[in-house]
């Protein structure tokens, strides 16, 4: 008996002695805002993504050991635009951790104060997998990475203030950085301004925006509605009226459908990510992903030409 | 409230912030001011509200559909069932509960429609020590399939053990649950529940009178003091075996008197199993396969009758299920039921007869909304025919979206 109390004992103080060497527990739900958390934080959080970079964020499993991540939570970083509504609530639930409850001091929703493009005017599913507060895919868009970066560095500091130094400095130098880099993805993009692309799902949308690409043609009929014969072709006649070379594909989404349609079309598929780690060399770092992302659409439109 | 002060409190921040974006290039349109944005379904209604439709049609090469069939939200007849037609509402209540209730609607064989509150409860979020407490009336959670509704499942109809342990509308009463999730490195929790013992939803314990077990008649009235409850302790873990198979394995027992007299007792002891592999590069969390594995054995103290002696019955049951996730919205799947033990004083009642079962499923989902389902079962009874059965399942769903509990 006393042996299994002294193991007991070792592994109440070993949970103990891990909980406490990092000063804050964050977890985000996807994993670009895991990056964003690692770049802020630093040497001073430890960071846990739920979603894997390579899969449909729409429909992650709901694990249980995912309840313990969240369970030790300081942070919560999620989108908050509906993006994890199938699988995040019973997480929560799951997780009893009053910090990251809804309103809680560690609940963290990215998409607040972020200007959301494709808000249904009317909640209607015959229309497909709309996201009542929008387009859930903004952090394509670097404009928008920077401005989770600075939410996520005030609720940082507000949860540990001894630490707010350094959360500041971190954060003043991945702004830099991607505000040099921002101009440099803008100059690489600025001689294919006006360019049409065709993509799988919605994903790209603010990506384009920002960039001056025309990204409103796309594999799926409908958000969320698996590509149809019928609107492949549709697809697919756009593309030769409207000579567009390239198709982007995500790791989870059907490269076979894409190849399919660009072999037609004398098109190229091009391999994007809309998740830091989805691509060789950009594992948590946002800055490399959005770089490979812009790589990979350059070479792609020039190929195609 | 709180959410919607502290968004109203981040917008000029973040209006701030967005004016500080790097200069651009090209100059990018210009950026309407930011807007705040509630989280869809959550933060825009105090409730959320859904509505499931579940139906079948179908033949069995047997008559007796509801003979077969041992779930009360099974296909009844030959011909078109409504399965269950549910009515879901749930919501935070306030800091410090979170609100659920599931009101059933159905129309039995003669065209009668019955409404039935199938669960209303709350559940705490706020308690310390990785504590929660869930109270009202509720499926009580013995096993993986008890506790979840109909039109989750991965099959037509329920396993024949659960109809066997739990009747028709599975184990499900008025009471509380206390959980704790345990301090360990791996997923664990520790659940014990008290539900009142007696009604047509708690067949194997106090049950309702005119009903038999086993044979033998019962009284539910017996069940008087605070000890004739149904006491249900349950444990269970996980562990994610690599980046992309999660096995979860559980024990669970249900305690309390039976309607057969007094001081006669019911226990139901079950283990459960759920494995489960997703790829990485999962599209709409397709493909997959998932194991799932439960068996129970009970043993039931039925009192002496005037013309029976005190006797004690046990029997058992178990299932085992396997689905392949094919590709994105398509499933296959197989299931093997078996059920056995002692038959009791009445060898004519068919629910204390062994029976074994197979059946296999294929179900496309258009949308996660919605599902096609075809499932064929080969029924192996003793006393009765051998039946083939297949079934067409439809299901529709609208509203809010209910999230997928693992």
């Amino acid at each position: 008996m006393t042996r299994t109390y002294r193991s007991l004992a070792a592994i109440v103080a070993l949970v103990a002695a891990s909980h406490a060497r990092a000063s804050l527990r964050v977890v985000a739900t996807t994993p670009e805002y895991g990056a964003i958390a690692a770049t802020v934080g630093g040497d001073r959080v430890t960071v846990a993504t739920l979603a894997k970079p390579t899969e449909d964020p729409h429909f992650v499993d709901a694990k249980p050991s995912h309840i313990v991540t969240l369970n030790h939570a300081d942070v919560l970083i999620e989108g908050g635009a509906d993006l994890e509504v199938g699988w995040l609530p019973p997480l929560i639930e799951g997780a009893r951790n009053p910090k990251i409850n809804a309103g809680g001091p560690g609940r963290l929703r990215a998409s607040e104060g972020i200007q959301l493009l494709d808000v249904p005017a009317v909640l209607d599913r015959s229309q497909g997998d709309v996201h009542a507060a929008g387009n859930p895919h903004f952090m394509m868009d670097p404009v928008n990475a920077g401005v989770v970066a600075q939410h996520v560095a005030d609720v940082f500091c507000r949860l540990d203030a001894a630490s707010c130094s350094t959360y500041k400095s971190n954060l003043s130098d991945f702004q830099s950085k991607l505000d040099a880099k921002t101009k440099e993805w803008a100059a690489a993009l600025a001689p294919l301004k006006g360019t049409p692309i065709v993509t799988y799902h919605p994903t790209w949308r603010y990506f384009a925006q920002r960039f001056g690409l025309v990204s409103d043609i796309y594999l799926e009929p409908k958000p969320g509605i698996p590509p149809s014969p019928p609107h492949l072709a549709e697809v697919m006649t756009k593309m030769n009226e409207q000579k567009i070379r390239v198709v982007l594909v995500e790791p989870f989404q059907s490269r076979k459908t894409a190849e399919a349609v660009a072999t037609r079309t004398g098109a190229t598929v091009v391999d994007v990510c809309q998740f830091p780690g989805g691509l060789p060399g950009t594992d948590r770092d946002y800055l490399a992903l959005i770089d490979a992302d812009v790589r990979a659409i350059v070479a792609g439109l020039r190929q195609g030409k | 409230m709180k959410g919607w002060v502290l968004i109203a409190l981040a917008a000029p921040l973040a209006a701030a912030r967005a004016q500080e974006a790097p200069p651009q290039p090209e100059p990018p349109p210009p950026a309407p001011p930011p807007i705040t944005v509630a989280s869809g379904n959550a933060g825009k209604n105090y409730l959320n509200l859904s509505l499931d439709g579940l139906f079948a049609v179908g033949a069995s090469t047997e008559p007796d559909v509801e003979g077969l069939e041992t779930g009360g939200h099974d296909p009844a007849q030959r011909g078109f069932t409504v399965q269950n037609v549910e009515v879901v509402f749930d919501g935070a209540v306030d800091p410090y509960f979170k609100g659920q209730a599931n009101v059933v609607l159905q129309i039995d064989p003669e065209g009668e429609t019955t409404i039935e509150l199938e669960e209303a409860y709350a559940t705490t979020t706020s308690l310390p020590k990785n504590l929660q407490v869930k109270a009202g009336q509720f499926f009580t959670e013995f096993g993986r399939l008890n506790p979840t509704h109909p039109h989750t499942w991965d099959f037509v109809d329920q396993p024949l053990v659960s109809g066997r342990m739990f009747g028709g509308d599975g184990l499900r009463s008025v009471g509380a649950r206390l959980s704790w999730l345990m301090p360990t490195p791996f997923y664990s929790e520790i659940l014990l529940t008290a539900q009142n013992a007696r009604g047509e939803t708690a067949t194997s314990f106090g049950g309702v009178a005119g009903d038999t077990q086993f044979g033998r008649p019962l009284d539910p009235d017996v069940v008087k003091s605070f000890g004739d409850m149904l006491y249900v302790p349950r444990y269970d873990a996980s562990f994610d075996l690599g980046d992309t198979h999660t096995l979860v394995v559980g024990a669970s027992g249900a305690f309390g008197p039976n309607g057969t007299g007094p001081d006669a007792n019911t226990s139901i002891a079950g283990v459960d199993l759920f494995w489960k592999w997703k790829s990485a590069r999962a599209d709409k969390g397709f493909p997959f396969v998932k194991v799932q594995a439960e068996g129970m054995t009970r043993r039931y103290d039925a009192a002496a009758t005037a013309t029976l002696p005190a006797a004690t019955f046990e029997d058992h049951g178990a299932y085992a299920q396997v689905v392949w996730g094919v590709k994105p919205m398509w499933t296959l799947g197989g299931r093997f039921d078996t059920v056995g033990g002692d038959v009791g004083d009445d060898p004519a009642d068919p629910r204390f007869q062994p029976r074994r079962r197979g059946a296999l499923e294929g179900t496309w989902y258009p949308t996660e909304y919605s599902k096609l389902r075809l499932q064929y079962a080969y029924d192996d009874r003793t006393g009765s025919k051998d039946a083939h059965s297949v079934w067409l399942q439809f299901e529709f769903l609208l509203g809010a979206h209910a999230a997928h509990k693992f």
